[in-house]
Protein backbone atom coordinates (compact mmCIF):
# COMPACT_ATOMS: atom_id res chain seq x y z
CA UNK A 1 0.00 0.00 0.00
CA UNK A 2 2.60 2.34 0.52
CA UNK A 3 3.94 1.98 -2.68
CA UNK A 4 0.93 3.14 -3.97
CA UNK A 5 0.57 6.13 -1.65
CA UNK A 6 3.96 7.01 -2.71
CA UNK A 7 3.05 6.80 -6.62
CA UNK A 8 -0.20 9.19 -6.37
CA UNK A 9 1.62 11.50 -3.69
CA UNK A 10 4.59 12.01 -6.60
CA UNK A 11 1.78 12.20 -9.32
CA UNK A 12 -0.05 14.79 -7.22
CA UNK A 13 3.36 16.45 -6.42
CA UNK A 14 3.83 16.82 -9.98
CA UNK A 15 0.95 18.35 -10.96
CA UNK A 16 1.15 21.21 -8.20
CA UNK A 17 4.57 22.04 -9.74
CA UNK A 18 2.84 22.57 -13.23
CA UNK A 19 0.06 24.46 -11.74
CA UNK A 20 2.28 26.47 -9.80
CA UNK A 21 4.64 27.54 -12.82
CA UNK A 22 7.75 25.41 -10.53
CA UNK A 23 8.51 23.93 -14.46
CA UNK A 24 9.25 26.90 -16.11
CA UNK A 25 12.86 27.68 -15.95
CA UNK A 26 12.25 31.41 -16.95
CA UNK A 27 9.41 31.99 -14.75
CA UNK A 28 11.58 30.84 -11.86
CA UNK A 29 14.41 33.57 -12.90
CA UNK A 30 11.95 35.97 -13.02
CA UNK A 31 11.02 34.98 -9.30
CA UNK A 32 15.04 35.28 -8.74
CA UNK A 33 15.37 38.21 -10.90
CA UNK A 34 14.73 40.88 -7.91
CA UNK A 35 16.32 43.88 -9.86
CA UNK A 36 14.38 43.81 -13.04
CA UNK A 37 10.40 43.01 -14.16
CA UNK A 38 9.91 40.58 -10.60
CA UNK A 39 7.36 37.98 -10.59
CA UNK A 40 6.28 37.66 -7.11
CA UNK A 41 4.58 34.30 -8.37
CA UNK A 42 6.85 31.89 -6.67
CA UNK A 43 6.39 33.39 -3.33
CA UNK A 44 2.84 32.12 -3.18
CA UNK A 45 3.75 28.67 -4.17
CA UNK A 46 5.74 28.08 -1.03
CA UNK A 47 2.80 30.08 1.00
CA UNK A 48 0.21 27.74 -0.24
CA UNK A 49 2.42 24.52 0.17
CA UNK A 50 3.54 25.62 3.53
CA UNK A 51 -0.64 26.74 4.79
CA UNK A 52 -1.15 22.86 4.09
CA UNK A 53 2.20 21.67 5.58
CA UNK A 54 1.64 23.09 8.91
CA UNK A 55 -1.47 21.27 9.23
CA UNK A 56 -0.10 18.04 7.99
CA UNK A 57 3.01 18.29 10.62
CA UNK A 58 0.70 18.63 13.14
CA UNK A 59 -1.48 16.07 12.52
CA UNK A 60 1.74 13.73 11.82
CA UNK A 61 3.30 15.03 15.15
CA UNK A 62 0.51 13.34 16.90
CA UNK A 63 0.83 9.90 15.53
CA UNK A 64 3.18 7.14 16.44
CA UNK A 65 3.01 5.45 12.94
CA UNK A 66 1.73 5.97 9.34
CA UNK A 67 -1.49 4.92 7.69
CA UNK A 68 0.62 2.09 6.61
CA UNK A 69 2.14 1.36 10.13
CA UNK A 70 5.72 3.14 8.65
CA UNK A 71 7.21 4.65 12.15
CA UNK A 72 6.71 8.40 11.56
CA UNK A 73 10.34 9.34 10.52
CA UNK A 74 10.22 13.70 11.51
CA UNK A 75 13.65 14.92 11.32
CA UNK A 76 15.26 15.69 14.79
CA UNK A 77 18.61 17.43 13.37
CA UNK A 78 18.94 20.60 14.26
CA UNK A 79 22.76 21.39 13.64
CA UNK A 80 23.26 24.62 11.70
CA UNK A 81 26.98 23.89 10.32
CA UNK A 82 28.94 25.08 7.04
CA UNK A 83 27.40 22.39 5.07
CA UNK A 84 24.43 23.06 5.58
CA UNK A 85 24.94 26.75 4.35
CA UNK A 86 27.53 25.85 1.84
CA UNK A 87 24.96 23.45 0.26
CA UNK A 88 22.46 25.83 -0.13
CA UNK A 89 24.74 28.32 -1.82
CA UNK A 90 25.46 25.75 -4.79
CA UNK A 91 22.03 24.71 -4.98
CA UNK A 92 20.96 28.20 -5.42
CA UNK A 93 23.90 29.47 -7.28
CA UNK A 94 23.03 26.10 -9.72
CA UNK A 95 18.91 27.21 -9.03
CA UNK A 96 19.71 30.30 -10.20
CA UNK A 97 22.09 29.58 -13.73
CA UNK A 98 18.81 27.15 -14.96
CA UNK A 99 16.19 27.84 -13.68
CA UNK A 100 15.72 24.31 -12.36
CA UNK A 101 15.63 22.78 -8.87
CA UNK A 102 15.07 18.70 -8.31
CA UNK A 103 11.33 17.83 -8.63
CA UNK A 104 10.48 20.53 -11.57
CA UNK A 105 13.49 18.73 -13.46
CA UNK A 106 12.29 15.56 -12.84
CA UNK A 107 8.27 16.62 -14.25
CA UNK A 108 10.24 18.15 -17.37
CA UNK A 109 12.32 15.43 -17.88
CA UNK A 110 9.08 13.50 -18.24
CA UNK A 111 7.65 15.98 -20.28
CA UNK A 112 10.12 15.34 -22.58
CA UNK A 113 12.49 17.79 -22.25
CA UNK A 114 15.34 17.70 -23.85
CA UNK A 115 17.19 20.47 -21.81
CA UNK A 116 15.93 19.06 -18.28
CA UNK A 117 17.74 15.59 -19.28
CA UNK A 118 20.66 17.24 -19.39
CA UNK A 119 20.14 18.87 -15.91
CA UNK A 120 18.76 15.58 -14.32
CA UNK A 121 21.70 13.87 -16.12
CA UNK A 122 24.39 16.19 -14.46
CA UNK A 123 22.40 16.55 -11.08
CA UNK A 124 22.45 12.87 -10.39
CA UNK A 125 26.31 12.72 -10.89
CA UNK A 126 26.97 15.82 -8.92
CA UNK A 127 24.58 13.76 -5.89
CA UNK A 128 27.12 10.75 -6.66
CA UNK A 129 30.07 13.01 -6.85
CA UNK A 130 29.16 14.42 -3.24
CA UNK A 131 28.68 10.88 -1.62
CA UNK A 132 31.43 8.81 -3.24
CA UNK A 133 34.31 11.87 -2.88
CA UNK A 134 33.04 14.35 -0.71
CA UNK A 135 31.40 12.79 2.13
CA UNK A 136 31.56 9.25 1.39
CA UNK A 137 30.32 8.55 4.89
CA UNK A 138 27.57 10.78 5.45
CA UNK A 139 23.87 9.62 4.96
CA UNK A 140 20.51 10.68 6.02
CA UNK A 141 18.20 13.07 4.18
CA UNK A 142 16.37 16.40 4.75
CA UNK B 1 11.08 47.43 -7.19
CA UNK B 2 9.46 46.64 -10.60
CA UNK B 3 6.49 43.97 -10.49
CA UNK B 4 6.60 42.18 -13.63
CA UNK B 5 2.19 42.10 -13.64
CA UNK B 6 2.14 40.51 -17.30
CA UNK B 7 3.86 37.48 -15.99
CA UNK B 8 2.48 37.04 -12.37
CA UNK B 9 0.01 34.07 -11.80
CA UNK B 10 -1.03 34.65 -7.73
CA UNK B 11 -3.92 32.32 -8.10
CA UNK B 12 -1.92 29.71 -10.29
CA UNK B 13 0.64 29.99 -7.58
CA UNK B 14 -1.01 29.55 -4.97
CA UNK B 15 -3.64 26.87 -6.01
CA UNK B 16 0.29 24.64 -7.38
CA UNK B 17 1.34 25.48 -3.99
CA UNK B 18 -1.46 23.78 -2.20
CA UNK B 19 -1.64 20.88 -4.45
CA UNK B 20 1.70 20.65 -3.47
CA UNK B 21 1.39 20.61 0.11
CA UNK B 22 -1.62 18.36 0.23
CA UNK B 23 0.16 16.00 -2.02
CA UNK B 24 3.55 16.50 1.21
CA UNK B 25 0.67 15.64 3.54
CA UNK B 26 -0.36 12.42 1.92
CA UNK B 27 3.07 11.14 1.24
CA UNK B 28 3.50 12.29 5.59
CA UNK B 29 0.06 10.78 6.77
CA UNK B 30 0.51 7.84 4.71
CA UNK B 31 4.01 6.63 4.48
CA UNK B 32 5.28 8.56 7.43
CA UNK B 33 8.16 10.44 5.49
CA UNK B 34 9.28 13.85 4.21
CA UNK B 35 8.36 14.32 0.52
CA UNK B 36 12.01 15.96 0.10
CA UNK B 37 12.73 15.64 -3.33
CA UNK B 38 16.50 15.42 -3.21
CA UNK B 39 16.50 12.97 -0.41
CA UNK B 40 13.97 10.62 -2.42
CA UNK B 41 16.25 10.40 -5.26
CA UNK B 42 19.37 9.92 -2.79
CA UNK B 43 18.07 7.08 -1.25
CA UNK B 44 17.77 4.51 -4.29
CA UNK B 45 20.92 6.47 -5.95
CA UNK B 46 22.82 5.44 -2.69
CA UNK B 47 21.48 1.74 -3.04
CA UNK B 48 22.53 1.59 -6.43
CA UNK B 49 25.89 2.71 -6.02
CA UNK B 50 26.54 0.94 -2.92
CA UNK B 51 24.64 -2.50 -4.81
CA UNK B 52 22.28 -2.88 -1.61
CA UNK B 53 18.89 -3.81 -2.31
CA UNK B 54 16.11 -1.62 -4.09
CA UNK B 55 13.71 -2.82 -2.10
CA UNK B 56 13.29 0.16 0.60
CA UNK B 57 13.44 2.53 -2.21
CA UNK B 58 10.18 1.39 -3.93
CA UNK B 59 8.03 3.79 -2.93
CA UNK B 60 10.84 6.61 -3.53
CA UNK B 61 11.49 4.95 -7.15
CA UNK B 62 7.12 4.88 -7.42
CA UNK B 63 6.89 8.90 -5.95
CA UNK B 64 9.82 9.46 -8.77
CA UNK B 65 7.60 8.08 -11.40
CA UNK B 66 4.78 9.87 -10.31
CA UNK B 67 6.47 12.94 -11.31
CA UNK B 68 7.82 11.77 -14.55
CA UNK B 69 4.32 10.79 -15.63
CA UNK B 70 2.57 14.26 -14.03
CA UNK B 71 2.59 16.09 -17.30
CA UNK B 72 1.09 13.36 -19.14
CA UNK B 73 -2.03 13.26 -16.78
CA UNK B 74 -1.89 17.42 -17.39
CA UNK B 75 -1.81 16.66 -20.72
CA UNK B 76 -5.16 14.27 -20.67
CA UNK B 77 -6.93 18.00 -19.54
CA UNK B 78 -4.70 20.64 -20.68
CA UNK B 79 -1.61 21.70 -22.64
CA UNK B 80 1.24 22.03 -20.69
CA UNK B 81 2.68 25.56 -20.11
CA UNK B 82 5.63 26.46 -22.31
CA UNK B 83 9.11 26.08 -20.87
CA UNK B 84 11.52 27.90 -21.68
CA UNK B 85 15.57 27.35 -21.06
CA UNK B 86 17.55 30.42 -21.50
CA UNK B 87 20.91 28.67 -20.71
CA UNK B 88 23.00 26.30 -23.19
CA UNK B 89 24.09 22.82 -22.68
CA UNK B 90 27.31 23.50 -20.77
CA UNK B 91 25.70 25.99 -18.51
CA UNK B 92 22.98 23.09 -17.73
CA UNK B 93 25.38 20.85 -17.19
CA UNK B 94 27.19 23.19 -14.44
CA UNK B 95 24.06 24.35 -13.04
CA UNK B 96 23.10 20.22 -12.56
CA UNK B 97 26.22 19.76 -10.86
CA UNK B 98 26.27 22.15 -8.49
CA UNK B 99 22.73 21.48 -7.58
CA UNK B 100 23.38 17.89 -7.30
CA UNK B 101 26.00 18.34 -4.99
CA UNK B 102 24.53 21.04 -3.52
CA UNK B 103 21.17 18.93 -2.10
CA UNK B 104 23.37 16.28 -1.02
CA UNK B 105 25.75 18.42 0.89
CA UNK B 106 23.04 20.51 2.80
CA UNK B 107 20.78 17.30 3.07
CA UNK B 108 17.84 18.83 1.13
CA UNK B 109 16.08 21.23 -1.51
CA UNK B 110 13.18 23.48 -1.91
CA UNK B 111 11.00 20.33 -1.10
CA UNK B 112 12.76 19.20 2.10
CA UNK B 113 13.57 22.07 3.28
CA UNK B 114 11.61 24.58 1.95
CA UNK B 115 8.08 23.16 2.25
CA UNK B 116 8.93 20.40 4.52
CA UNK B 117 11.22 22.45 7.11
CA UNK B 118 9.35 25.68 6.75
CA UNK B 119 6.51 23.79 7.67
CA UNK B 120 7.82 22.62 10.85
CA UNK B 121 9.22 25.67 11.53
CA UNK B 122 12.65 23.99 11.84
CA UNK B 123 15.43 26.64 12.00
CA UNK B 124 17.88 24.21 10.64
CA UNK B 125 15.81 24.41 7.54
CA UNK B 126 15.30 28.00 7.31
CA UNK B 127 19.32 28.40 7.31
CA UNK B 128 18.73 26.30 4.36
CA UNK B 129 16.31 28.39 2.36
CA UNK B 130 18.51 31.72 3.42
CA UNK B 131 21.19 30.40 1.72
CA UNK B 132 19.89 29.23 -1.52
CA UNK B 133 17.42 31.81 -2.12
CA UNK B 134 19.86 34.55 -1.30
CA UNK B 135 22.29 32.30 -4.07
CA UNK B 136 19.91 32.28 -6.57
CA UNK B 137 18.60 35.86 -6.33
CA UNK B 138 22.42 36.86 -6.47
CA UNK B 139 22.94 34.27 -9.16
CA UNK B 140 20.56 35.80 -11.05
CA UNK B 141 21.53 39.32 -10.54
CA UNK B 142 24.90 38.54 -11.49
CA UNK B 143 24.07 36.94 -14.63
CA UNK B 144 21.73 39.16 -16.07
CA UNK B 145 22.76 42.83 -14.32
CA UNK B 146 26.66 42.38 -13.59
CA UNK B 147 27.64 39.87 -17.24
Amino acid sequence: MSNVFGFVSGLIFGIGLILAGMTQPLKVKGFLDLAGAWDPSLALVMGGAIALGVVAFAMARRRERSWTGAPMEIPTNRTIDRRLVTGGVLFGTGWGIAGFCPGPALVALGSGMGSAAIFVAAMLGGMVVHDKLLAPRVSGRA
Amino acid sequence: MNIDWTHFSPWASLAGGAVIGLATALYLLANGRIAGIAGILASPLRALMAGTTLGPDVNRLLFILGLLLAPWAWRLVAPLPVAVVDVGTGSLLVAGLLVGVGVRMGNGCTSGHGVCGLSRFSGRSLANVLAFMGAGFVTVFVLRHVL
